[in-house]
């Protein structure tokens, strides 16, 4: 009777084992690394609860991350052939080697039609077709102004056409009127310094296409730049409170209403709704103007796959299935983004938070027509963000007093020419 | 009532002893014969490479081989990751990282950055340990006499050990920032706020005085733990000849303290030259390079600029690497010289 017993259990154990392993074999679990400003990664989320339902055997685990950790840790785990299947980069043409190219497994017309304007980006150059991947939202650069202040200190803003030097004039008006603690004050980054020194005449590329960023348009705003941080204009604490190429925004200010003006861009409209809310008014308004033009600076964040994934069919359906045209509506929608994909951008959204960020939106899509071709070229160019660290790191050495502006420019260009050496090597 | 200890008593698992012993006696006859064999094979000198040899592959493969390869990455270029993708540099980086026409002011150096974060760990490794040290052997006298709450007193000094560095630096910034809680402080009793972080100078002085509040604890209890090792005769001999204090310490406590306060030395100069991550959190190298250090200027070279240039970086480590060498040499020296009287 034990024996048979024992047969019988021996027996199912086996079949269980078996029967798991087959399971195991079945299943396929992706995995996607993914930062918010926002709610995006919540939204992807429910996205990817209504795939899986649709899609039994496939599990996708949304690895929320900070944003730093797209910047440092996932390019080193992509180096070493490991990391996650799917990611949310903005570092686009720079992890253009890890990238797995979905077109075998999508409609490329379909891709091509809805995303064709910004399939490029995440190209290695001219002669690469292949799709890796979708972006998630548009951005594009702009100051946020608190209307509230200007309101209490029952002053305008500046109008149509207004220069930077205008609006440092206004806010600092403002700021003095109802003691603010800062007029103005912009992200720790050197994508968004880019744009107000564009409009400042900075070509940021030669002829060639090679990239000198020291000329006289950058040098003029980038000594308007450290004398704002001189009389008080910007706080220190943004740019000067951190070393190298540290990201830092200066949302927290804006929202505590210690500023009148902050510039930063269209990601922010999520969290201004949710943070701010009924705090005080803000409104978006255009970019400022230079001596050559008003830009701003066009960038944003896609969803890519890798091509050491494990299951690239699976990865490919998942990507593929975000961009179909309702569900891309939706998360565009949830998370009031600039939509990258052409048919819902001409079919229209409707944003859900309210008429604040349609508004804001709608400023923000204004500028698209002013972005200046360094712009796009800057976007485009695949060590970008080699250009932003230096322009950060130095010009943060020349804020504290550390370099005087000469010196930083000087180390600007060196340490470009000496990353881009080490690159060509 | 009296607690009877029972010796006697025979302990309850004594049935296994005999399999136990048994057992034992049947592994050692197994592993003589290779022993034996080996040691006929290499010599009774010899032998000890065998039992050496476990602890050695751990090492080898743990330790000298990362530096192996720290050293191919320092001798090659370009940014892929794999060494055979890399091209051979030779020494280039490392005259990349010396390239300097005078060495005491950084910025006529080509990297810097990397000397200037050489003299700010070169700073920051004086003063911390300086002042570290010192108020760890005054805190470790003070608790090693008996006063009221003495564990009690023990315990604070060293809870900010058990902390995270993450977590410290955060509990500072937020105490240390524009609108923080000393700020608040200083605003309430009518001072102006002070931008600690900020000011370079105010930045550094938080960053050396923020480590030695985190790490006291740690030397402070190896310091008692040595205190604790002087016999007491030693004092009372110092007492029935009526010895001033002053002359107890100098003459007494800290020639016995010696060994233990080298080793103390040694592991916080250690400590100091790595210091990395409550730094980074604290002032993240700022205001502009003024709390920069060595393992943060490696760090950002190799792994957070979108062009990692790992052979940089690897050449800056391996500089790194000799200087923590030569400090263990120190430590290891002086140590010998004490135990040699």
């Amino acid at each position: 009777m034990l024996r048979f017993g024992m047969k019988r259990a021996l027996t199912a154990t086996v079949a269980l084992g078996a029967l798991m392993a087959a399971g195991g074999a079945a299943a396929q679990e992706l995995r996607y690394m993914c930062y918010q400003d926002g709610i995006e990664c919540d939204v992807t989320r429910a996205l990817l609860d209504q795939f899986e339902a649709e899609n039994p055997g496939i599990t996708v685990v949304v690895d929320v991350v900070p944003y730093q950790a797209i910047l440092d840790n996932l390019p080193v785990q992509l180096a070493a052939g490991e990391g996650p299947d799917m990611a949310r980069v903005t570092d686009l043409g720079g992890l253009n080697q890890h990238y797995l190219d979905i077109t075998p497994y999508v409609d490329a017309a379909y891709w091509e039609e809805n995303f064709g304007a910004t399939l490029d980006w995440l190209r290695s150059g001219a002669d690469d077709t292949g799709i890796y991947g979708m972006m998630t939202q548009l951005t594009i650069t702009g100051p946020y102004v608190n209307a509230t202040l200007y309101e209490l200190a029952g002053m305008e803003m500046p109008g149509d056409g207004a220069t930077w030097d205008d609006w440092a004039e206004s806010t600092r008006a403002v700021a003095e009127a109802l003691d603010v603690p800062f007029p103005m004050a912009m992200d720790r980054s050197g994508h968004r310094f880019a744009g107000p020194a564009m409009s400042n005449g900075a070509a940021y590329f030669d002829d060639n296409g090679d990239p000198i960023l020291v000329d006289d348009g950058f040098r003029d705003f980038a000594a308007t730049f450290v004398g704002w941080h001189a009389d008080g204009t910007m706080p220190v604490d943004v740019w000067g409170g951190a070393g190298g190429g540290t990201y830092r925004d200066a949302f927290a200010e804006f929202a505590n209403g210690n500023l009148v003006l902050y510039m930063s861009g269209s990601w922010q409209i999520g969290r201004m709704g949710s943070d701010i809310g009924d705090g005080f008014d803000w409104v978006v308004v255009d970019n400022p103007c230079g001596v050559a033009g008003c830009t701003a600076m066009p960038g944003g964040a896609a969803m890519v796959a890798f091509a050491h994934t494990e299951h690239p069919e699976a990865v490919a359906s998942v990507i593929d299935f975000l961009a179909q045209h309702d569900i891309y509506s939706s998360m565009m929608a949830q998370t009031n983004q600039i939509p990258a994909h052409i048919g819902v951008a001409s079919a229209g959204v409707d944003f859900t938070a309210g008429e604040d960020a349609a508004a804001a939106l709608s400023v923000f899509s204004d500028q698209v027509p002013n972005l200046l071709p360094p712009a796009f070229a800057l976007q485009g160019y695949r060590f970008n963000r080699a250009v932003y660290n230096a322009t950060v790191t130095r010009l943060t050495q020349a804020i504290v007093g550390e370099l005087s502006l000469d010196d930083a420019l000087m180390r600007i260009d060196q340490d470009i020419a000496d990353a881009l050496a080490t690159a060509e090597q | 009532m009296a607690v009877m200890s029972s010796p006697e008593r025979p302990s309850p698992l004594r049935f296994l002893w005999k399999p136990l012993e048994a057992l034992m006696q049947a592994v050692l006859n197994t592993v003589e014969i290779p022993m034996r064999w080996a040691q006929r094979m290499l010599g009774q000198q010899k032998i000890a490479w065998v039992f050496l040899l476990p602890n050695l592959l751990i090492f080898g493969l743990f330790t000298y081989l990362p530096i192996g390869v720290n050293f191919l990455y320092a001798t090659t270029g370009g940014t892929n990751l794999w060494p055979g993708d890399r091209p051979f540099l030779g020494m280039d980086n490392f005259e990349v990282l010396l390239d300097c026409e005078n060495y005491l002011d950084p910025a006529t150096c080509r990297r810097d950055l990397f000397w200037v974060a050489v003299y700010n760990s070169a700073q920051f490794v004086v003063l911390q340990v300086g002042f570290m040290v010192t108020f760890a052997l005054i805190t470790a006298l003070i608790l090693n006499r008996k006063i009221i709450g003495r564990g009690f007193w023990r315990s604070v000094f060293f809870y900010p050990v058990l902390l995270s560095p993450v977590v410290v630096a955060l509990i500072w910034k937020w105490i240390l920032q524009r609108e923080g809680v000393l700020n608040a402080a200083l605003v309430g009793l009518g001072a102006d706020p002070v931008n600690w972080l900020l000011s370079p100078d105010w930045a550094f002085f938080w960053v050396v005085f923020v480590n030695i509040w985190f790490q006291m604890g740690f030397y402070t209890l190896i310091l008692l733990a040595g205190l604790q090792a002087i016999p007491p005769d030693v004092y009372e001999a110092a007492e029935m000849d009526g010895t001033k204090p002053v002359r107890v310490f100098t003459r007494i406590t800290l020639p016995l303290l010696m060994p233990t306060m080298i080793v103390v030395l040694v592991l916080a100069l250690i400590r100091a030259v790595q210091a990395f991550d409550e730094i980074f959190v604290l002032t993240g190298g700022g205001p502009g390079s003024a709390t920069m250090f060595i393992v943060q200027y490696i760090y950002e070279t190799g792994f957070a600029s979108q062009i990692q240039q790992f052979g940089i970086a690897a050449a800056a480590s391996l500089l790194l690497a000799v200087v923590l060498f030569i400090l263990t040499m120190l430590q290891l020296r002086a140590t010998r010289r004490q135990m040699n009287g």
